[in-house]
């Protein structure tokens, strides 16, 4: 799993470079993401804008990568694609995570 | 549309990169004949249902077949994706209920959104088994598009 990471002053950002997080990803995502994350700043912003396609597997492995994160550690999603839009909006993983329409949103236009 | 369901017989070898190619298969011949947003829900719903079979029906098994079969009527899309592992258990389908959001971080669930997915994504579902072989029926509601 190609995963990517940069840091602003408060926050680290993943970007995760392929274009699918399903059911073959879902266990490699999820510690890769434990690499990214450790140690990190407090707030990582993971941008999902190269992604085309999440399944249930998918989503679980996002859910996985926040619960494993440090105390005092949160996750916002940035860059959602339509069909990975709406994954969130039917299983109501919205209302879970920030989400923001773009990785610029996220870090406040900065 | 008669063609359409031939071209689209495929079997594939039960394992999660067995899925990944049997929809790259399946969407490469449906995808430019669909509006692209439909064209991604189908791709979830059906994801979920071979990842199912996969992980469930085939659970014992290294690998197994999975046939996808595809017909178009009157505004649907309707996929027969058929196995000849372990049944449903009670030889029903899951309700797919919501999981609960509302817990603490460490509560929150993992999983349990496929059957959610499928349910919310289908307009019509049936499933029946019948001499060792699960056979499920999944319809596509296509609106105002027709198939060409």
């Amino acid at each position: 799993m190609a995963l990517s990471t940069s840091d602003t002053e408060t926050t680290r950002i993943v970007t995760v470079q392929t274009e699918r997080i399903d059911a073959a990803q879902a266990i490699r995502f999820k510690d890769d993401m434990r690499d990214a994350t450790i140690e990190g700043p407090d707030r990582v912003v993971l941008d999902l804008s190269q992604v085309d396609f999440i399944d249930s597997s998918g989503l679980g492995a996002i859910v996985a990568s926040m619960k494993q994160l440090e105390d005092g550690q949160r996750l916002d999603l940035a860059g959602l694609t339509p069909n990975v839009d709406k994954v969130f909006r039917l299983t109501r993983m919205d209302t879970v995570f920030n989400l923001f329409p773009t990785l610029e949103d996220a870090l406040g236009g900065a | 549309m008669a063609d359409f369901a031939e071209v689209l017989f495929q079997k594939a070898p039960a394992t999660e990169l067995g899925t990944r190619d049997i929809l790259a298969r399946i969407m490469a011949q449906l995808s430019s004949d669909l509006p692209a947003e439909k064209a991604g829900m189908i791709e979830v719903a059906l994801a979920e249902i071979i990842n199912n079979i996969v992980e469930h029906a085939y659970a014992d098994e290294d690998h197994g077949e999975i046939a996808v079969h595809v017909t178009s009527a009157d505004h649907l899309l309707v996929f027969e994706i058929s196995d000849d592992g372990v049944p449903f258990p009670g030889e029903t389908l899951p309700q797919g209920a919501r999981p609960d959001l509302a817990a603490s971080r460490e509560a929150l669930p993992e999983g349990g959104f496929g059957w959610l997915l499928i349910r919310s994504l289908a307009k019509e579902i049936h499933y029946s088994r019948s001499e060792g072989v699960n056979r499920l029926c999944v319809a596509f509601d296509l609106g105002e598009h027709v198939m060409p």
